[in-house]
């Protein structure tokens, strides 16, 4: 089996060099035959390399030894679910996922790609081919994870206890698909300067792509976080860490892609700016590819450093980054520019969003590199944390927040901001009744987060405004403007859905930033803690066992500051012994959309054990906001596929008419 | 206004957009970036108390002592100095003696380290970066 997989591995490579060659011959010269190679060469690669993955998972499940990755990263022990997500808690098998999902996305564009230009779609397949066929490369040459263990160990070395956890099954298969997602915005943008030939349909068939992986990069990212925040016990969602800032500038960039190819796609402007954007922002997966798995930077993501490994990836990030710009700068001036506008405009707003973003994600990548260049040059060595971020990044995104509401409102070509400004007033003046209201009866000193928290209601009022103004409600009869609110397209739902739910996750960052509280003490059993009106008592220590680790919880009985009893709180310390390894499991109870968090220390000097509480409120909004920005990205989604699916039903309908004659 | 001046002004708008955030983000590297130190690199470097800075190294053996509540004293060594740093809060589940540490924070003009937070190792494998590399340059290090 592990043979199979590793055979498999091989002729996907092969493949994907017939996929990276034969289609786009066909496209040059015009002959249909070999365009015709690249959807069936497209799916076969995918076959081959989900046949391949599934022998790496059954090794795992079967835990073969024999297999290094598998010693290396599982346990006979280990509950059967870590044995299948260990597969990609490691670097070989998470490159395997890799092109797993980037052969998938090549295999439904030429499935699910019927209504595109045969060329364009034979160039897309090919360029897919081309990134394919240099991870494969990659893989078989550097980070082979079929290698064999000669003789087999009886008991392999478990996988990192920090990584055992359901947060491995669901965190980077959805990174992955948002990462790679944007290799077919990539693909489209390079097939388009190769073809010399872009217009609005290129960004009616590009924006569901983008889409589809943008609502996977955010699923992946608020995921991440939400794990990071449990698991490490220390109660914090996000750190700027260098790797997330590596998952984060895809975001931001592909946040603007989404805008910018709406643009396109309404009035075919912005095209060579779409098609740059589209390029960087699958650049900046490479870049963050390269800067994760090369070892450049120390993180849980980091798991070997191996030199060769960086060298190689550096080389594909050149290729493709250097290549695609290089074709960007001799084959923009051959696109043609149409749809003029006025700056106040909604293609205005939509530049202005753009001009916002691309900054910010220039100031992250400043940030995480800035560290890399400065050890090359000169010998120090510096970090660039949160205090950077928060001087930088934060105040490009205020006055960007605060214009969101506006872009809705906007009429393309030339809008009015006085209208708009007034239609917005009410939104407005609520929010500012908000932020009021939180400085006057919550906490006097709270300025800044009296301004955010009006900041966030300002963004979520703003989008429900232009729900009620679209669907008359309150100027009209109440049944029609129900039916008008059901009529409109699904997405103007998934605009408003996704600005809402940018202003949710702020409410939530906000609102823990400022508003929780926080004790340390060391507690004796039968003592209590005391944080933000909550009382904790200390049960004490009990020994558990689980499948593969001891563990020792700490118990606690949660009480109102009134006496009255809210429940227990479990927070544990294992120990891991195959990896000689303790971790810290948090004790975390929520109410409504606020958390009680608990995390363990060491006993202090007298025995008493030492213990983190936190109070934070409305900390779920955080990731409930990135929920609800995916069901926007979902609602939205839907209605293009309506869309994209009509022209070929109609052309269907019309041969069908065609062919009635005779 | 003619179109050339329309678009000219928008992206001369744009540009002072830019060098604003330019400016922000080289003022904002120039005051908020932190530097790592060795134990051994204080005494030639010149570390000013209350600057905040990164000190990495092994902790040094029998150094860690449990003080009142959550109060933590260790040292912080690489072989040739050591600095005596305070930690009040929960160490990470990798912090053990002999084993490589970053801790942030600045030194009390008695010149104790006083930490805000303290890495360590994520995988009983692997070394932080930094550590690693700077005991490579003091030849304290072998790679096992």
């Amino acid at each position: 089996m592990v043979e199979t997989g590793h055979f498999a591995l091989v002729l996907a490579f092969a493949m994907a060099l017939v996929q990276s060659v034969v289609p786009i011959t066909g496209a040059r010269t015009g002959d249909e035959r070999l365009m015709a190679v690249g959807a069936p060469a497209a799916i076969a690669c995918f076959l081959l390399t989900a046949l391949s993955f599934a022998a790496l998972v059954t090794a795992y499940v079967q835990s073969d030894f024999s297999v290094v990755n598998v010693w290396e990263n599982s346990h006979s022990l280990q509950p059967l679910i870590y044995k299948i997500t260990g597969t990609w808690g490691n670097h070989e098998g998470s490159m395997l996922l890799w092109v797993l999902i980037l052969t998938l996305f090549g295999s439904l564009v030429a499935l699910f790609g019927r209504n595109l230009p045969p060329s364009l779609k034979a160039t897309v397949l090919s360029v897919q081919g081309w990134i394919g066929a240099a991870f494969f490369l990659f893989i078989l040459t550097t980070s082979n994870p079929f290698t064999r263990l000669i003789p087999a160990p009886i008991e392999g070395r478990e996988l990192n206890p920090i990584l055992q956890d359901m947060g491995l099954a669901v965190h980077p298969p959805l990174l992955y698909l948002g990462y790679v997602g944007f290799s077919i915005s990539f693909s489209f943008a390079v097939a388009a300067l190769i073809e010399g030939r872009i217009d609005a349909a290129w960004a009616r068939w590009v924006r569901p792509w983008t889409l589809l992986a943008w609502l996977c990069l955010t699923g992946g990212i608020s995921m991440g976080s939400y794990w990071a925040y449990y698991e490490l016990g220390w109660g914090g969602f996000w750190f700027w860490d260098p790797v997330e800032n590596a998952s984060f500038m895809p975001w931001l960039a592909g946040t603007a892609l989404l805008h910018s190819a709406l643009v396109m796609e309404k009035r075919s402007a912005l095209k060579i700016w779409t098609i740059l954007l589209a390029i960087l922002t699958f650049s900046f997966s490479l870049l963050g590819t390269f800067l994760v798995r090369s070892g450049v930077l120390t993180s849980v993501h980091a798991f070997a450093t191996d030199p060769s490994r960086g060298i190689f990836i550096l080389c594909i990030l050149t290729l493709f980054i250097g290549g695609s710009f290089a074709l960007f700068a001799l084959r923009s001036n051959a696109l043609v520019s149409g749809g003029l506008f006025h700056p106040i405009s909604r293609e205005g707003a939509l530049v202005l969003n753009n001009l916002f973003l691309t900054t910010a994600a220039a100031t992250v990548l400043v940030g995480t590199l800035y560290p890399l260049a400065v050890e090359a040059l000169s010998k120090d060595r510096i970090s660039v944390g949160a205090p950077f971020f928060e001087l930088t990044f934060v105040p490009l995104m205020v006055p960007l927040l605060l214009a969101v509401p506006f872009g809705p409102m906007l009429a393309w070509k030339r809008g009015d901001l006085y209208a708009a400004g007034q239609r917005l007033f009410a939104a407005f003046a609520c929010a500012l009744l908000i932020g009021i209201c939180v400085l006057l009866f919550v906490d006097r000193t709270a300025v800044l987060a009296a301004c955010g928290i009006g900041l966030a209601a300002w963004l979520l009022l703003g989008a429900l405004t232009d729900l009620v103004l679209r669907s008359g409600i309150g100027s009209v009869p109440a049944y029609v403007a129900w039916r008008r609110l059901v009529g409109l397209p699904r997405s103007v739902f998934g605009t408003a859905l996704a600005h809402m739910g940018l202003g949710l996750t702020l409410l939530g960052i906000v609102s823990v930033t400022t508003f929780q509280g926080e004790k340390i003490v060391a507690l004796n059993p039968g003592e209590n803690l005391t944080v933000s009106g909550y009382v904790l008592h200390f049960e004490g220590m009990k020994a558990g066992q689980g499948p593969n680790f001891t563990e020792s919880r700490g118990v606690f009985d949660i009480m109102s500051s009134g006496g009255a009893s809210l429940g227990k709180i479990v927070s544990s310390k294992r120990f891991f012994p195959a990896r000689q390894t303790p971790t810290t499991e948090a004790g975390i109870r929520t109410f409504g959309l606020s958390q009680l968090y608990v995390s363990l220390g060491d006993p202090d000097a007298s025995g008493a054990m030492v213990v983190r509480a936190w109070w934070k409120p409305l900390v779920l909004l955080i990731w409930l906001g990135g929920v609800v920005m995916m069901l926007g990205a979902a609602t939205s989604l839907f209605d293009r596929r309506l869309r994209v699916g009509a022209p070929s039903r109609r052309r269907k309908a019309a041969s069908k008419l065609a062919e009635s004659p005779s | 206004m003619t179109r050339k001046q329309k678009r000219l002004s928008m992206i001369a708008g744009a540009l002072v957009f830019l060098g604003a955030a330019t400016t922000l983000t080289f003022v904002a590297l120039g005051q908020k970036a932190s530097y790592f130190y060795m134990p051994s690199d204080l005494k030639t470097a010149i570390v000013e108390p209350g600057q905040h800075i990164r000190l990495g190294g092994l902790v040094a053996k029998n150094s860690i002592v449990h003080g009142k509540g959550a109060e933590i004293a260790f040292g912080v060594t690489d072989d040739k100095d050591t600095v005596k740093v305070t930690y009040t809060g929960i160490l990470p589940d990798l912090f053990r003696e002999g084993q490589g540490v970053v801790t942030e924070g600045s030194f009390r003009s008695d010149g104790v380290f006083v930490a805000d937070s303290v890495l360590a190792k994520h995988d009983e494998r692997y070394m932080p970066k930094e550590v690693a590399e700077g005991l490579k340059e003091k030849g304290v290090w072998q790679p096992d």
